[in-house]
């Protein structure tokens, strides 16, 4: 009977079933991660394929345009800074579980900010006492247009992924009224003016001085995350407002706090693009970045230092796809297509390093 | 008065996208599955639609009515479904955060659209993506009853009534009977029951022998495949058949928001729409004396301003199902 029993409880085993991992060992996360990265490089591969091309001979032609000369290092390096930074921004937001999508508003909302100094002060104040002026008239916009979604949600439990969405319309519009209206150039188009010199930002070996403003920024979001009371409330908002609450933290003050230094960071972007990059304000000065910024935030684990490495890799896949476009009539929208599929890939590995899987073992035969 | 028609008409021109990615994102939400992929799942459906003709044109010649009309239908419900499968794949079976997921396989959709309509442009001889005039006829605002037409010639309120009822393309009038078959199913079927159960609360559903993961698939994936519908409509509709880079610009964003606005009803979707299409249309008929690019904003403004309102006044019977944007583990209820 116990014996007919089992039998029976084993074919109704199924044949596949999960279970949680209790621990998992580092160094198998990360092959389980490399592992899944190698698959979506594969898949890409494929689609290269699809389209007739050699996919090694594609990938190294992406490689070789992203760093293979001085000049387009340089740029790689100039699609990285903002990339970097709004990664960092995000990261603080998603790392309390607020679902920021609007650092692309915060970037031109600090960029805004920073061009109306850049246009009126320019000449009236010393060159360092502009950059400065910019810079902080920047963080405060983007800081402005972070809390703003923040102090709703704190209050009525706004939905703060729409909020901040629209708030990224609201600001590109606003843009379009500058460019049109009030800070229209002379001459009939409606764009606004470029910067002059003494409103742009300077460069160290080559590259304008936003990467130094990057790799500070990143050891102060790492300090402020890992060190820091705030940073530590921060991380416990996220995983759980009720542990927060019950350990005599004021959510809604979290939650407002930091929203507004992740603005801010997303308002120095800002100041970057039109003073180092552009050196005028147009609706492309966000280019994506705030968009982009959010899967180098998640696929570097919101670590601010596995960021910067991300932030590198998207900007020479971006920087690669520019080139394929022009060597292979491959559109630069593959770049697009190929970070999507990463990080599919990353978003779907993590279930492995959580959970193991248990095929059924082959018991005796029937019969 | 003529105004006024012309008005609501273009409105509910603009509003049909809108209809069909609320739609497919309430009956997505309803599971409990909360997929900020709208905005991708429209550009692939974009896509797919217009190249589902585009081929089918290649091979048979030029097509038009109903045949057209279904070919686009499914390539578009079958790429939106497609988009929806991945999502659905990633957070119903491999628990992935709903979020990122979304937000994923937004970014995803548009270069997937993006990158497919350049490569299928540059491949054609004119360097343009677009169907022939006959399949462009048949998603055009034809009157539906064109004995309609010559009375109205002679009476306004006749020609009124024709222009607001019965002088659409046929998506439209889909779209609306999608949303009252969605109303039905989630109201009145029992399978409907299940399905708002599960996303009130699954465990519960589960207990009672629901099953949970199933509903949850079927509703994300056909959800998406609604959403698809959408994309097609401007691909088809608004860019009158030709692929326009970059086309479903946002429009999958305003769908998310409003079924917030709609309160996860699909009659109250229908009124939605027509007010957020109206409202992206607006400056054109009504003249405020503000600047365009301040019109533009209104759409916006006006999610942004719903958003607050239905946050303060929360009501337990109009809200978010309960478990949306959660990932059910049966192991960990």
């Amino acid at each position: 009977m116990t014996e007919q029993a089992a039998v029976v409880a084993k074919q109704h085993e199924p044949w596949l079933r999960i279970a949680k991992r209790p621990t998992i060992s580092q160094r198998k996360a990360w092959s389980i991660r490399a592992a899944a990265f190698i698959a979506a490089i594969l898949c890409g591969a494929l689609l290269i394929l699809l389209l007739g091309h050699s996919p090694f001979a594609v990938y190294s032609e992406m490689i070789r345009g992203a760093v293979g000369s001085k000049i387009s290092l340089v740029s790689t390096i100039k699609i990285a800074i903002p990339l970097l930074i709004a990664a960092l921004s995000v990261a603080l937001s998603f790392k309390m579980q607020f679902w920021n999508i609007g650092a692309e508003g915060q970037i031109l909302a600090g960029g805004i900010a920073a061009t109306y100094f850049a246009l009126e002060w320019v000449g009236v104040i010393p060159a360092v006492a502009l950059f400065l002026l910019m810079f902080a008239a920047a963080a405060v916009g983007g800081a402005l247009w972070g809390a703003i979604p923040a102090l709703c949600k704190a209050k009525w439990n706004t939905n703060e992924t729409l909020f901040t969405l629209m708030l990224n319309y609201v600001a590109l519009g606003l843009i379009k009224y500058l460019q049109a209206g009030p800070w229209q150039k002379p001459g009939g188009h409606p764009q606004i003016a470029m910067f002059e010199d003494a409103a742009r930002l300077p460069k160290v070996f080559g590259v304008h001085i936003g990467w130094i403003i990057a790799i500070v920024l990143v050891v102060v979001v790492t300090i402020f995350l890992s060190r820091s009371k705030h940073g530590f409330e921060t991380a416990v908002v996220g995983q759980s407002p009720n542990t927060a609450r019950y350990a005599g933290m004021n959510v809604g003050r979290v939650l407002v706090r930091t929203m507004i230094f992740a603005g801010a960071l997303a308002g120095i972007v800002g100041f970057i693009q039109v003073a180092g990059a552009d050196y005028t304000l147009t609706e492309n000065t966000a280019g994506g970045v705030g968009f982009t910024a959010i899967t180098v935030a998640w696929l570097a684990q919101l670590n601010p230092l596995a960021m910067v490495v991300v932030a590198i890799f998207i900007a020479v896949l971006e920087k690669g796809a520019g080139r394929i476009q022009t060597t292979y009539a491959i559109p630069a929208s593959a770049s697009d297509v190929l970070i999507g599929i990463i990080l599919f890939f990353m978003l779907g590995c993590e279930f492995f390093i959580n959970y193991r899987l248990i095929l059924r073992k082959e018991g005796k035969k029937r019969g | 008065m003529d105004n006024l028609v012309n008005l609501l008409y273009a409105a509910v021109l603009a509003g049909t996208p809108l209809l069909f990615g609320t739609l497919g994102e309430i009956l997505t939400e309803k599971s409990g599955n909360l997929n900020l992929g709208v905005e991708g799942m429209m550009f692939m459906g974009a896509i797919a639609g217009l190249a589902g003709v585009y081929f089918a044109e290649m091979w048979l010649g030029e097509l038009t009515g109903i045949i057209c009309l279904l070919i686009a239908l499914l390539a578009a419900f079958v790429c939106g479904a497609f988009g929806a499968l991945i999502y659905g794949f990633l957070t119903i079976t491999l628990r992935a955060n709903q979020n990122v997921t979304g937000l994923t396989l937004t970014i995803f959709g548009i270069g997937f659209a993006n990158f497919f309509g350049e490569i299928i442009a540059s491949a054609s001889p004119t360097k343009f993506m677009a169907i022939s005039t006959g399949a462009k006829a048949t998603f055009a605002n034809n009157p539906l009853f064109p004995g309609l037409v010559e009375l109205a010639a002679d009476n306004r309120w006749i020609y009124w009534i024709n222009k607001l009822f019965f002088s659409y393309n046929l998506l439209v009038y889909i779209a609306i009977v999608v949303a009252l078959l969605l109303a039905w199913f989630l109201n009145k079927t029992r399978a409907g029951l299940n399905l708002r159960a599960v996303g009130e609360d699954p465990a519960a559903a589960d207990a009672a022998g629901i099953a949970v993961n199933r509903y949850k698939y079927l509703a994300t994936v056909i959800g998406g495949g609604i959403c698809g519908i959408g994309g097609m409509y401007i691909s088809m509709v608004t860019a009158y058949g030709v692929w326009v880079h970059n086309c479903v610009g946002g429009r999958g964003w305003i769908a998310v928001a409003l079924v917030i606005f709609a309160t996860w009803s699909p009659s109250r979707a229908i009124f939605g729409a027509l007010v957020f299409g109206g409202l992206s249309i607006l400056r054109m008929y009504i003249p405020l004396g503000i600047p365009i690019e301040i019109y533009d904003l209104l759409p916006y403004l006006a999610t942004i301003f719903v958003l607050i309102l239905t946050s303060v006044r929360q009501s337990k019977e109009h809200n978010i199902p309960k478990h949306c944007g959660f990932n059910y583990f049966r192991e960990e209820r």
